[in-house]
């Protein structure tokens, strides 16, 4: 059952109807009724997961009434056993019963997520849509502010502040960062949310089956304007977004270099829609490794650098005490005395993450039972290089 | 139009007042004002009724310097009591938050209070509401039910529930000087690094959660220990009452998980004061590796919240159906499984943090597998039902409460524990109603079934029924009123912890959710005035016998309240419902021969201690490194001093026993 999930779900979808009640379905669930594949999956399995357990729910909620009414004290007309206390048919059953819930459930679990892994690209727009292999994903990086969200379109060439905008039925691929804590960037119509993390990357697919104007946000609390790091989200048709694109690049207020970036990074809130040419190809890197500042280290050569090894005692001569841009960021220089030293340089070649291939996707079909191929082996780079090898001391 | 905020920026340290001035008084919060104002009236009239009634030295003799685990018990619950009122504040001030603020409205909380409103709420609940009601509901119990006359260690407890009180009151001190933290009742880092939270707030979360944690995990040890070693004879393990078995499971992961959020929180406050890089973005930090420590501990914390009152609901269920608990064996084993697999869940609070999906489907399964013993339990209580005579007394009433209300907890935890599903609902309101769900149906409903059940036993009169009742439905009915409508939200896609809203069609479900917290708020009025009216009427209401509710465990073998030394003589065990066993074989209260009963003495060691503790933390939060030195070398002395104390024990003679003994003859021949 489990292997043929979408179908199966898709004919559980009648039965929130029935468990929520016409008041509910009324009011815009958008996690049961989104806009986008991934997340109508999503809400599909909540259903599917719901109507499972209900299986043993409704009857233990019904015996315990049932129970709880017959053997009243006043009811003189029920048994009355005081020293029964085992059978051991009826604890095979309670011990079997949630049991078997348990393992069509775990099963359940085990391929939806596989299947819905934020990480995997997508292999279908929507039920029976599948992509085609030369579709290329758009790509938005997205970044996390105190406290706004701004997008880059790394092939567009804009960039934006809290409006996302993308094409109907193309599959999209967001790398997602932030600059200072964590935060979540979720938009609840297109796909579930994923953590938004300082110096680490993480990624999203979804696609939007419906055009229409949505709302995303963080949802994980990062300080004073969290409340208000709300964006809109229009699913346009692909012409238009053609359109947007071009509108937007023509009432840019500038180019989104490293400068405009830093000035852009200081905490504010409630910032309306800001759009920008982004003409830097590694800024998304850069705010990544958390070195936009011009003559920062980057971390990832910082880390290849160690897993080489690192520099010796030698190298501590080449700390140079210089303040850390994000206490000057908000103004907290004073409190970050202790940690003000970075290393500000060191040769070695950089690789952007922009260069790693990206995972291929998976055929949903593999995972009937077989479980999962093996991953293909990452192509060499510096920063997965074996420590190089050096004379022992 | 962006209005740009720049947090104030972190004063200097004066060499005598450290970080404090007088700017650290929030006088500019007419809220906080208003409130100082109101707890120094009530403050300084209670200072003066006790000194006008000259109570001072009865307090310090018989309460505070006590090693009795009954009077610490009784301690432990108004200390989470008064707390628990404390953190109902700070929720209805969110509901009031949450209703105003829509449609531009800014509602009455700026970020800065509201951050700390939710922030305290959280860490309140948890750590001095829940944490203090079990452990004084272990502590008051577990002795009298294995037939000991105090815990292994009587100082120690004395001790441990004075550092929780420290704990507690320095988080207080934060309302009125200075911050509480603005993070999340987690604080997870960066947000709570010193480069994004540079004042106290922090501070005062870090130490008195340190401080409290040496309370709670030497009363861990302390209880494991009376529990092995203190059992009267003939009780072996699978003899143990279940609450006490539920209790040594609870205590194991105590000790066993405490010391995990202890470490962790001295690795923060490393980072925080000594430029360390633990948990910092750069230099090689890893604040994903906060987050799983502190769940490490986090995910093995709401079970030591909820395994005691599953024994309590045992104990309930047993007594009230009149029948003997189904299944026993099973409850054990069953409470054994989840002390176990409570450890390798931790990883489903952040499903979102980008695992792997075979990491995600392997912590979602052993999740889910938790839900087997658990319903396991349910099934045991039941059967224990089934063929029963059930009463419906006041316990048992919250007992069904609990059974109909944590299933529903139970099963929107597993669609939780479902990575994908958890994506979409992941930090949603739909998260909260869950967590209160088993929270308030299991852990709240299963204290209020303790307190009337056990009530009888700690003070010799029954509760009052009438405003029991009344207090009963408002909780049960608030709760559904008030977190339903979250559920809803969330599946609306609404987020927590906001403070300002866009969408006006939400507002009708806060609005909701704000009448059921004020139902819930008359249900906790309604058990305040059930307190009172009680207390009022105690003498209606006494209860002689010592065994109220036909009970079948050894608690209710002795007098209510229970003489000092607790039992005469050591009963001996030969069933596992000793009580009932000895009631049906026809045991006679043997009413001669009595020996000198070897007792602790108290001491005022263990709140002297914590309160220099107390100063410790203080000066640790404000910098102020003269008073952390000269506090550190005070504690660390008085320690030493105080184990060159040698009169800590004494014997009650056996005279005073028998003249005990036989004005409880004389009782339970009048009630007879």
């Amino acid at each position: 059952m489990p292997a043929d999930l979408p179908r199966f779900s898709a004919r559980m979808r009648l039965l929130p109807l029935l468990a929520a009640t016409p008041l509910l379905s009324g009011c815009g669930m958008v996690v049961l009724d989104p806009a986008g594949d991934v997340a109508r999956q999503q809400g599909d399995l909540i259903i599917l997961s719901t109507v499972l357990m209900l299986l043993i729910i409704v009857p233990v909620m019904a015996l315990t009434i049932f129970f709880a009414w017959k053997y009243r004290a006043s009811n003189r007309d029920a048994t009355y056993k005081p020293d029964w206390d085992h059978s051991t048919q009826l604890e095979l059953v309670i011990w079997s019963a949630p049991l078997l819930i348990i393992i069509c459930l775990g099963a359940v679990t085990w391929v939806a997520t596989h299947l819905l892994d934020p990480y995997r690209p997508l292999a279908r727009t929507g039920p029976g849509k599948p992509v085609a292999a030369e579709v290329k994903p758009l790509d938005v990086q997205v970044v996390a502010l105190d406290w706004k969200w701004l997008f880059i379109y790394p092939e567009q060439g804009v960039a934006t502040v809290n409006e996302l905008a993308v094409p109907v039925d193309r599959p999209l691929r967001f790398r997602i960062s932030s600059s200072s804590v964590m935060n979540s960037f979720y938009v609840p119509a297109l796909a579930g949310q994923i953590y938004a993390m300082p110096g680490m990357e993480t990624k999203l697919h979804g696609v939007f089956d419906k055009t229409g104007e949505f709302t995303g946000f963080s949802a994980n609390y990062s300080g004073w304007g969290f409340s208000n790091m709300r964006f809109g989200v229009k699913s346009l048709p692909a012409g238009e977004f053609d359109q947007w694109v071009a509108a937007t690049r023509a009432s840019a207020e500038g180019d989104l270099s490293r400068n405009a970036y830093l000035k852009l990074e200081t905490p504010s809130q409630k910032e309306p829609v800001r759009r920008f040419v982004a003409n830097d190809p590694q800024l998304f890197d850069a705010v990544v490794n958390m070195c936009v500042e011009p003559g920062k280290m980057c971390m990832h050569d910082m880390m290849s650098l160690d897993a080489a090894g690192g520099a010796g005692i030698a190298g501590i001569g080449n700390v140079r005490q210089v303040t850390y841009d994000k206490f000057a960021a908000r103004g907290t220089v004073d409190a970050a005395r202790w940690s003000m030293r970075y290393v500000a340089a060191y040769c070695s070649a950089p690789v952007m993450s922009n260069d790693r291939p990206d995972a291929k996707p998976v055929s949903p079909e593999k995972l009937k039972g077989e479980g999962l191929p093996l991953p293909n082996k990452p192509e060499r780079t510096a920063l997965n290089a074996p420590a190089a090898t050096r004379p022992l001391s | 139009m962006s209005d740009a905020i720049i947090p104030h920026p972190a004063p200097p340290t004066h060499p005598i007042f450290g970080k404090l001035s007088i700017d650290a008084i929030p006088l500019h919060e007419p809220i906080l004002v208003a409130t100082f104002i109101g707890v120094a009236i009530g403050g300084i009239a209670v200072l003066a009724l006790l000194t006008r009634y000259r109570l001072w030295g009865y307090l310090w003799k018989e309460w505070f310097t006590t090693v009795d685990h009954k009077r610490i018990g009784i301690m432990y619950m108004i200390l989470g009591l008064i707390m628990f009122l404390r953190g109902f504040a700070d929720a209805i001030m969110m509901r009031l938050q949450q209703v105003m603020a829509f449609g531009g409205s800014e509602g009455y909380l700026n970020a800065h209070h509201y951050d700390q409103v939710f922030t305290a709420h959280g860490v309140i609940m948890i750590f001095f509401v829940a944490m203090p009601f079990i452990t004084g509901l272990m502590n008051y119990i577990v002795p009298l039910q294995i037939g000991a006359r105090d815990v292994s260690f009587p100082f120690l407890n004395n001790f441990s529930f004075w550092m929780t009180s420290a704990g507690a009151a320095l988080t207080m001190i934060s309302l009125f000087v200075g911050e509480y933290a603005q993070t999340g009742w987690l604080a997870y880092p960066p947000l709570s690094g010193i480069a994004y939270s540079p004042n106290v707030g922090v501070d005062y979360y870090i130490w008195g959660l340190q401080i409290a944690g040496v309370g709670t995990t030497l009363s861990g040890i302390n209880l494991i220990v009376t529990i092995l070693k203190l059992r009267a004879p003939g009780m072996g393990l699978m003899k143990m009452p279940v609450f006490t078995w539920t209790s040594l499971c609870s205590n194991i992961l105590i000790v066993a998980s405490f010391p995990i959020l202890t470490a962790t929180l001295a690795l923060l406050s490393l980072d925080r004061y000594a430029g360390t890089n633990f948990f910092t973005n750069d230099l090689g930090g890893s604040p994903m590796m906060y987050v799983n420590l502190i769940w490490i501990w986090g995910h093995p914390e709401v079970y030591i919240l909820i395994l005691p009152l599953f024994g309590v609901f045992s104990e309930v269920t047993s007594t009230f159906a009149g029948k003997r608990l189904f299944g026993y064996t099973s409850m054990v084993y069953a409470t054994v499984c989840i002390t176990i697999l409570s450890y390798i869940v931790w990883l489903h609070h952040f499903f979102t943090m980008g695992s792997g999906a075979s990491v995600n489907s392997f912590f979602g399964i052993t999740t889910m597998v938790i839900s087997i013993p658990t319903g396991a339990k349910l099934f045991n209580w039941l059967f224990t039902m089934y063929r029963g005579r059930i009463r419906y007394e006041l316990p048992m009433m919250w007992t069904i409460a609990f059974m109909l209300t944590f299933v529903i907890g139970g099963m929107t935890g597993v669609l939780l524990a479902v990575p994908p599903a958890d994506f979409v609902l992941h930090n949603s309101l739909f998260l909260i109603a869950h967590f209160h769900n088993v929270i308030i149906g299991g852990v709240l409903f299963g204290l209020f079934a303790a307190i009337n059940y056990w009530w009888p036993k700690a003070f010799g009169f029954k509760l009052d029924v009438f405003w029991g009742k009344i207090s009963f439905w408002c909780w049960v009915v608030g709760f559904w009123v008030a977190f339903t409508p979250l559920y809803i939200l969330g599946l609306m896609g609404v987020t927590r912890r906001m403070r300002v809203f866009d969408d006006p069609s939400l507002q009708i479900w806060f609005a909701i959710a704000g009448v059921g917290a004020l139902i819930i708020a008359a249900g906790i009025g309604a058990m305040l005035v059930q307190f009172a009216v009680s207390i009022w009427r105690r003498k209606e209401l006494r209860e002689e016998s010592g065994d109220p509710w036909d009970g079948r465990t050894l608690e209710w073998a002795t007098s209510s309240p229970p003489p000092d030394y607790n039992f005469a003589f050591t009963p001996v065990i030969h069933d596992l419902d000793a009580w009932y066993d000895m009631k049906k074989r026809g045991h006679q209260r043997p009413v001669g021969g009595y020996r000198d009963i070897h007792m602790p003495s108290n001491t005022g060691a263990g709140i002297i201690l914590s309160g220099i503790c107390l100063v410790l933390g203080f000066a640790l939060v404000w910098h102020i490194w003269w008073l952390v030195a000269a506090s550190f070398v005070a504690v660390v002395a008085g320690a030493i001093v105080h184990t060159f104390n040698y009169k800590r024990d004494f014997d009650i003679p056996a005279a005073t026993v028998a003249a005990v003994e036989d004005a409880r003859s004389r009782q339970l021949a009048a009630g007879a």
